[in-house]
């Protein structure tokens, strides 16, 4: 799968990181390559393998519906930026 | 030409669990904010989510009472995205294999009975509350993972009625499950719909448009209403539809296109490697299933057959649990042999009362034998109606019995013809001008001399002998 810069590009911006041009030359090339090592694994036979979505072979760890102490409010906001009370605050979302 | 109006349903249901879907942080809405909160659903990192074992079970339920195939592969995935309600920048979700499909749930269409399929129900989390300042937006996480379900209807849905008829089924099977507060104002039941217009008789779905931000199920259908409106005169006009999110704004009674910039949304779905996969088998599912109540479709036809009730009648008294409960006790107790006497009792004038007093029929705490014994006094003929209705308002007031308040009010019907005679009597001196009207044929005459009796022995006259009593006596004449 050839990775061209507009797809680079276009991830770059899903995942909200900013890149110089010289960097978006360098992460095409090296997700080129990355891609391609991943090609390597789609040529085993795996007719004969379920899939998995999980590399562990365990399933249904589940949890009581029983409360536990949650952080105070003080606490919850500790490193927040920015706050206002017992509020986080972020820049004004235009709805 | 003429479209055909074509509808899918996507409701967010909060499941009333004690904690969150991911941690054990209380699920409290009267709490400060962000009091409700730890490192996992705050995303901080390194914390680790384990699912609510009462959620999973609430979903279940969920999705055998809509008729839905429970899966037994089942796993969560991460819907990508960036919003500051959303600690972890993705939220869990279900994407390949959702924890059911293929389900059901019938509704009236016209009168007629229709079958709208339901895709599928999934478990999700919910996000944070947002409030918007002036100068910032607030962020509060009391809300951020409380565990949601997604239930998506197939585009069966043909009307704004037909979607409001949905949800309001949708609502009371929920409600018989208890696993659910279903109101739509406080955000507990959030509904967004789609809709498209195609011509009749084409097969091929038309642009769509995607509602949201509708806080009722009379937004719901004020919303689709108006859009329907607003594609037909689009597509009439000649002018191409624009795939859209609009948002219903009830004031204006309008959609408003969001204009989103980004193109088609790519969340990038992915398994969350923090989470395992669940394996549901036969025997968790029969567990459950025999868990659940009968559900307020069964217990309509039901109400047909054991009470001789009409479709209509039986569906008034089931939409809600309790009352359904109350009311099969009350039909249960209900000594005569037509059960239709005490069902009319309890559609007409105790569901009256207890809209009146904004209480449901159960909370009215009416004593069923009380109740019985007050459609006794009616239907021997002791008590008119109308006093009967006022009775029973005394009786909601003060506890006291029918017997002690028709005593005390002397309400008991005068069917004793001699008594009534006098009555008659000076009703037909008072009003010569009727009785030649009733002797020439005029049936109305004949209402309003009867009135004047009733009026004359303050209503306790028992109209039927009174009819009776001036027919013979004019005939006579
Ligand atoms: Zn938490």
């Amino acid at each position: 799968m050839a990775i061209d810069k507009e797809t680079v590009k276009y991830v770059a911006h899903l995942a909200r990181i900013e890149l110089q041009p010289d960097e978006l030359e360098k992460l095409s090339g090296q997700l080129h390559d990355i891609l391609g090592f991943i090609d390597k694994l789609s040529r085993l036979d795996t007719s004969r393998v379920n899939p998995s979505s999980h590399i562990l072979p365990i399933s249904n760890v589940l949890r009581e519906d029983k409360p536990r102490d949650s952080l105070s409010p003080d606490k919850a906001l500790e490193n927040a930026p920015v706050k206002k009370g017992n509020f986080f605050s972020v820049p004004k979302i235009l709805e | 030409m003429k479209y055909q109006t074509v509808i899918g349903l996507e409701v967010h249901l909060q499941l009333k669990t004690k904690t969150k879907a991911f941690c054990g942080c209380a699920i409290d809405f009267g709490r400060e904010p962000n009091s409700s909160v730890c490192p996992v659903c705050l995303g901080f990192p390194g914390s680790l989510p384990v699912y609510n074992k009462e959620a999973l079970n609430y979903a279940i339920k969920v999705a055998l009472a809509l008729g839905c195939q429970v899966q037994e592969h089942t796993k969560f995935d991460r819907k990508n995205y960036f919003y500051p309600d959303l600690p972890k920048n993705y939220q869990i979700s279900q994407y390949d294999l959702p924890l059911s499909r293929y389900g059901f749930l019938d509704i009236t269409a016209d009168g007629k009975p229709k079958r709208i399929g339901i895709t599928r129900v999934h478990l999700e989390e919910d996000a944070g509350k947002l409030i918007h300042e002036t100068e910032a937006s607030l962020v509060d996480f009391n809300r951020a993972g409380i565990p949601l379900l997604e239930i998506v209807s197939e585009p069966d849905l043909n009307s704004a009625q037909e979607a409001f008829d949905y949800l309001t089924r949708l609502k009371t099977i929920i409600e018989y499950l208890d696993v659910s507060d279903c109101d739509m104002e406080k955000g507990s039941l959030r509904c967004d719909a789609n809709i498209s217009l195609r011509p009749e008789g084409i097969k091929e779905l038309g642009v769509k448009t995607e509602l949201k931000n509708m806080n009722s199920f009379k937004g719901v259908k004020d919303a689709l209403n108006f859009e329907a409106g607003r594609q037909a005169e689009l597509l009439e006009s000649g002018r191409a539809m624009e795939q859209d999110t609009r948002l219903w704004d009830a004031q204006k009674n309008i959609t408003v296109s969001m204009r989103t910039k980004e193109g088609a949304k790519d969340y990038r779905y992915f398994p969350d490697p923090d989470l395992t996969v669940f394996i549901i088998g036969q025997e968790m599912i029969s567990g459950i299933k025999d868990s659940l109540p009968e559900l307020p479709g069964l217990k309509l036809r039901r109400f047909v057959e054991e009470y001789s009730l009409s479709e209509y009648d039986a569906g008034i008294l089931v939409s809600y649990k309790k009352d359904a409960e109350f009311a099969e006790e009350c039909l249960k107790q209900y000594p005569g042999k037509d059960k239709k006497n005490m069902a009319n009792w309890l559609i007409g004038p105790l569901l009256s009362e207890a809209n009146t007093r904004n209480l449901s029929l159960h909370q009215l705490g009416v004593n069923i034998d009380e109740l019985t014994s007050l459609i006794g006094f009616v239907q021997r003929q002791e008590l008119s109606h109308l006093n009967a209705k006022s009775v029973l308002t005394q009786m909601l007031d003060s506890g006291r019995s029918a017997q002690e308040i028709i005593k005390e009010r002397n309400l008991l019907q005068i069917s004793d013809t001699a008594e009534l005679e006098q009555v008659i009597i000076a009703v037909i001196r008072e009003n010569e001008k009727s009785v030649n009207d009733l002797k020439n044929g005029k049936a109305n005459a004949l209402m309003f001399l009867v009135g004047q009796v009733m009026k004359k022995s303050s209503g306790k006259a028992n109209p039927k002998i009174v009819q009776e009593l001036i027919k013979r006596r004019i005939d006579n004449a």
